[in-house]
């Protein structure tokens, strides 16, 4: 019985080798990167359209509206039609666009989140590449997304494009660093890089409880740091000032039409599963069960049971919360989280050199309410209402 | 305390989010095809024509008069008068139109031609799902289409068609009545005629029987 339930834990593993078993020894890791990519272009793919019609049902019932419930069943078939609309429809390209930037952005954007999948583990032995610096490649490769959003900016010669890039880079460069920051306590706490490493160091139990890092004080505070930051850097609600459909229309990408405007979509939601996975990976336990108990349960199961969680969340969290001011934007990154995510380096320090125990749960504990109460406080004081002077329409 | 409003909100929505799966009272979606809002009295989008009884060729009000043709701003009415006349709502005999069409893409919804008909002939209508496949022959609307029957006119708009209905009764009755004071004036002009004619036919006869005499003296 615990061998079937090892091989259905493992079932993507054990046919991938039966399948290159076919092949000649030489292809055979070629073959099995290119299988391998194949099956997370698809997954991901399909967990895009699936998060299409769930965002959609989820926000109309937020707004006591059906939500697209007119094709397919309860309207679930509503991304086939969404896509069919957008490959026939029209693709046009400004005149005065660069015309070969404006082809490339939307294609960069896509293939940058997607090359983050390489170092996500997805579940036991199932990762693309193990490599030694994996949460500095994710990095890295999220800031060539910045990249893509300016190249669309910059390539449609259209002031709305050229504003919503502008606003777009200012607030992803602003939330890379609190972004990085508040990972690097898990980097700290684990000594490695590797992806795989730090899911194995949080996969082990004490009685039931696991290991994760969320269940620690600089922990917590990390990962409600990291998602803050994680939803700013994904453009999602509140943090979607690039696409002020009133001031700027849709941003950097309102020059675009057709399948390359779905192809921003794709690559927008693509890029926040990626964060989200990573934020899984590195404070959640990645694809372990959360008790000792559960861990029968196949391990791809729960990675993917948590980023629908998470997912759902982004979605709940869209539907609450309002846009945010570009200044408030920009005090939150600069003036919280950014103070925020240092005192949470030196929480996870001083963690990590105290013994185990009550006082070190309360002092850790402390030395994150504290300072982000006070920061919060401290913010809010800050604030003087009074009427605004103009300076040249008097 | 620190976040306590975006808590607050998160429950809010969160409660709308499961009510709307329990109560249908919350959904205020109507879900068109199947289900529709129920139409307020004074809703109203195109004009369509009046007809009485059963027949929409003979009981048409429209008398073929043409002002509406004239008065309508965009011009989106076309009239073209019969040559032979028919009995008109109030009995009167009276021109119809052979053709009349109102193009629907173009009429703006003003109630202009409502207004200054004389007849109570063109109202406005309510029906509003009307999309085509052929945006210019499709919303071209023809008199078989146009004409609708009193019935319908009193289910859409009911006070405005009791009103009008009234007041064709009592126009009817003076109509009528009319009729009648004619059919008694004609009786009394033919009875006068008859008795004038028999009165004449005695002096006629009289002057004939005294003609000779007067012949006779002539
Ligand atoms: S409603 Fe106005 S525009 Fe339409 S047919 Fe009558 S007068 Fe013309
Ligand atoms: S609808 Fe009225 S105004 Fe227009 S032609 Fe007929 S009777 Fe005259």
């Amino acid at each position: 019985m615990n061998l079937k339930l090892d091989q259905l834990d493992q079932i993507f593993v054990i046919l991938n080798n039966w399948l290159l078993g076919y092949l000649p020894p030489v292809v055979r890791p070629l073959c099995s990167s290119i299988l391998a990519i194949a099956l997370i272009l698809v997954t991901f793919a399909l967990l895009f359209a699936i998060t299409t019609v769930l965002e959609r049902k989820g926000l109309g019932r937020i707004q006591n509206r059906f939500g697209p419930n007119r094709v397919g069943p309860c309207g679930f078939l509503q991304p086939i039609a969404d896509g069919i609309k957008s490959l026939t429809k029209e693709d046009i390209v400004p005149n005065p666009a660069d015309h070969v930037v404006h082809f490339l952005a939307p294609v960069l954007l896509v293939a940058a989140a997607f090359m983050a999948y390489a170092v996500l583990p997805i579940g036991r032995n199932m990762i693309l590449v193990d490599m030694n610096a994996g949460v500095l490649y994710f990095f890295a490769i999220g800031s060539l997304m910045e990249l893509a959003v300016f190249m669309a900016g910059w390539s449609s010669r259209s002031k709305y494009s050229l504003l919503g890039a502008m606003r777009a880079i200012a607030q992803m460069i602003s939330y890379e660093v609190p972004l990085v920051l508040a990972s690097i306590v898990v980097i700290m706490q684990s000594g490695s890089l590797s992806t795989v490493s730090i899911v194995n160091m949080q996969a082990t139990y004490t009685g039931i409880w696991p290991h994760w890092f969320v269940f620690t004080p600089w922990g917590f505070a990390g990962f409600a740091l990291f998602m803050i930051a994680a939803t700013a850097e994904s453009n999602r609600s509140p943090f979607d000032l690039p696409e002020g459909e009133s001031e700027i229309i849709a941003g950097y990408y309102t020059e675009y039409s057709g399948f390359k405007f779905a192809l921003f979509f794709l690559g927008e939601y693509i890029g926040m599963f990626a964060t989200s996975a990573m934020a899984i990976t590195l404070f959640l336990g990645g694809w372990s069960a959360p008790f000792s108990f559960l861990t029968w349960i196949p391990s791809y199961f729960w990675f993917f049971a948590k980023l629908l969680t998470i997912i759902l969340t982004f979605i709940w969290v869209r539907g609450t919360l309002p846009r945010l001011r570009m200044d408030q934007l920009m005090n939150l990154a600069w003036e919280f989280m950014l103070p925020m995510t240092l005192l949470n380096l030196l929480t996870a320090g001083v963690w990590h050199f105290m013994p185990a125990g009550a006082l070190r749960w309360l002092i850790c504990g402390a030395m994150v309410v504290v300072p982000c109460i006070l920061l919060s406080r401290g913010l809010k004081q800050r604030k003087k209402f009074q009427v605004r002077k103009y300076r040249f329409s008097e | 305390m620190v976040g306590k409003g975006i808590i607050k909100g998160m429950v809010e929505t969160a409660r709308n989010f499961l009510g709307s799966y329990v109560s249908k009272q919350r959904l205020t979606t109507i879900q068109y095809p199947e289900e529709r809002a129920p139409q307020i009295e004074a809703a109203r989008n195109f004009p369509f024509l009046v007809f009485d009884g059963t027949d929409a060729e003979q009981g048409l009000r429209c008398v073929a008069c043409q002002i509406c043709e004239k008065e309508c701003p965009p011009k989106c009415i076309f009239i073209e008068k019969s040559k032979d006349k028919k009995p008109d709502a109030t009995g009167k005999m009276q021109f119809y139109p052979a053709t009349f069409n109102i193009d629907i893409s173009v009429c703006m919804s003003c109630q202009i031609c409502v207004e200054v008909c004389p007849f109570d002939s063109i109202k406005m209508d309510v029906v509003y799902d009307l999309s085509n496949n052929d945006r210019f022959a499709g919303l071209l609307l023809h008199k078989q289409q146009l004409a609708k029957s009193n019935e319908y006119y009193n289910t859409i708009h009911p006070t405005e068609a009791a009103a009008v209905d009234a007041h064709f009764a009592e126009e009817r009755a003076k109509a009528a009545a009319r009729v009648k004071a004619a059919a008694e004036a004609k009786l009394a002009a033919e009875a006068k005629a008859a008795t004038d004619a028999k009165a004449k036919s005695e002096t006629t006869l009289a002057d004939t029987q005294a003609q000779p005499v007067g012949g006779g003296t002539r």
